[in-house]
């Protein structure tokens, strides 16, 4: 573990809108095989996606929500959520579908900078 | 498309031969396919195909086989958490082919 | 006329050139749009000052998927896809503000 990057996941759209939060849940799943340094993080309307309660049988698309629980058995264990993000949303930390760290935006940024490698989406 | 035949009936496949539609998963088509790939299906792989099922309903995905041997090895014992024994039950691969019997989708990463 | 938005409020400015431009009419909320008919968002108060002018309508099965069904705005009335039908049909004319 010594040579691990440590990679960072931006999460800044709502899901099912658009393809985005999906398409970055996957590369993380896949790249959990690599044994990196891996945090996620939720800024912007990315706080949206880890949201409970989630039901899509009525726009006939998959919920993938179940998923990010599932992250723990993957060793994906570092979750942020931005707390400017969260509380313009009207959200707490208990609408989350999985136990995450409140960052606030300052905090994130520092964060954002440790990293050696930062993936977008 | 493509299908298999199984009891008279009709069921869709990608072109690898894993089920399209998840619902249409029951044990006869598990033993299709199980005999399809040349498994002998025993109690030892029901249980790792019954808990592949269980673990899609729970999360909606198909684990990684280092995630599925983790797992298993937590639930069903270490003597069964190890690559030895679920390579042992399903020689090309317990992603592969046990999702596949399993009626799930590939897993996610596996190539 | 009816207003059709799919933006999130939040990330963008689709919500806010719609209220300063139209006139008035039926405003239905869809996809990423419908968090705007949320409690508790910073653009609550913005959709509330609208509600005069527009009759705002969210779809049900978009608000659902997200999870937020249990946190629809008072005043915003809920609409499946009978519904969405419907306004377009009663109105004469419909804007989507992609």
């Amino acid at each position: 573990m010594s040579d691990a990057k440590k990679f960072m996941f931006v999460n800044r759209k709502a899901p099912y809108g658009t393809i985005y939060a999906l398409e970055s849940l996957e590369v993380v799943l896949i790249s959990a095989a690599f044994d990196q340094d891996v945090s996620l993080v939720f800024l912007d309307d990315g706080v949206y996606q880890l949201k409970k309660g989630q039901q899509t049988k009525g726009i006939e698309t998959k919920n993938f929500s179940p998923a990010y629980r599932a992250l723990e058995d993957y060793d994906v264990e570092k979750l942020y959520v931005e707390k400017e993000a969260m509380e313009a949303r009207g959200l707490t930390e208990e609408d989350f579908l999985v136990p995450v760290t409140v960052l606030s935006r300052a905090e994130m940024g520092k964060l954002m900078d440790e990293q050696d490698v930062v993936l977008s989406f | 498309m493509a299908s298999i035949e199984v009891g008279g009936k009709s069921y869709e496949t990608d072109e690898e031969g894993y089920l399209i539609n998840l619902s249409d998963w029951n044990t006869d088509v598990a033993n299709y396919i199980a005999q399809t790939e040349s498994i002998n299906m025993t109690e030892q792989h029901w249980e790792v195909i019954n808990f592949l099922r269980e673990y899609f309903e729970e999360y909606q995905i198909a684990p990684a086989v280092r995630v599925l041997t983790k797992a298993i090895g937590k639930k069903l014992g270490a003597e069964k958490g190890n690559s030895e024994y679920l390579y042992g039950l399903f020689p090309y691969g317990p992603g592969k082919q046990a999702c596949k019997i399993a009626g799930l989708p590939k897993p996610t990463g596996c190539v | 006329m009816l207003h059709i938005i799919n933006k999130s409020p939040l990330t963008g400015s689709t919500l806010d050139s719609c209220l300063n431009t139209a006139t008035g009419g039926d405003i239905l909320l869809i996809e990423d749009a419908v968090y705007a008919a949320t409690r508790g968002s910073a653009v609550e108060a913005r959709l509330r000052a609208a509600m005069g002018k527009f009759k705002v309508h969210v779809l049900m099965p978009d608000l659902d998927a997200r999870g937020m069904g249990d946190r629809l705005m008072e005043g915003v009335s809920p609409v499946d896809y009978g519904g969405f039908v419907e306004l377009t049909v009663n109105n004469k004319n419909c804007q989507s503000w992609l």
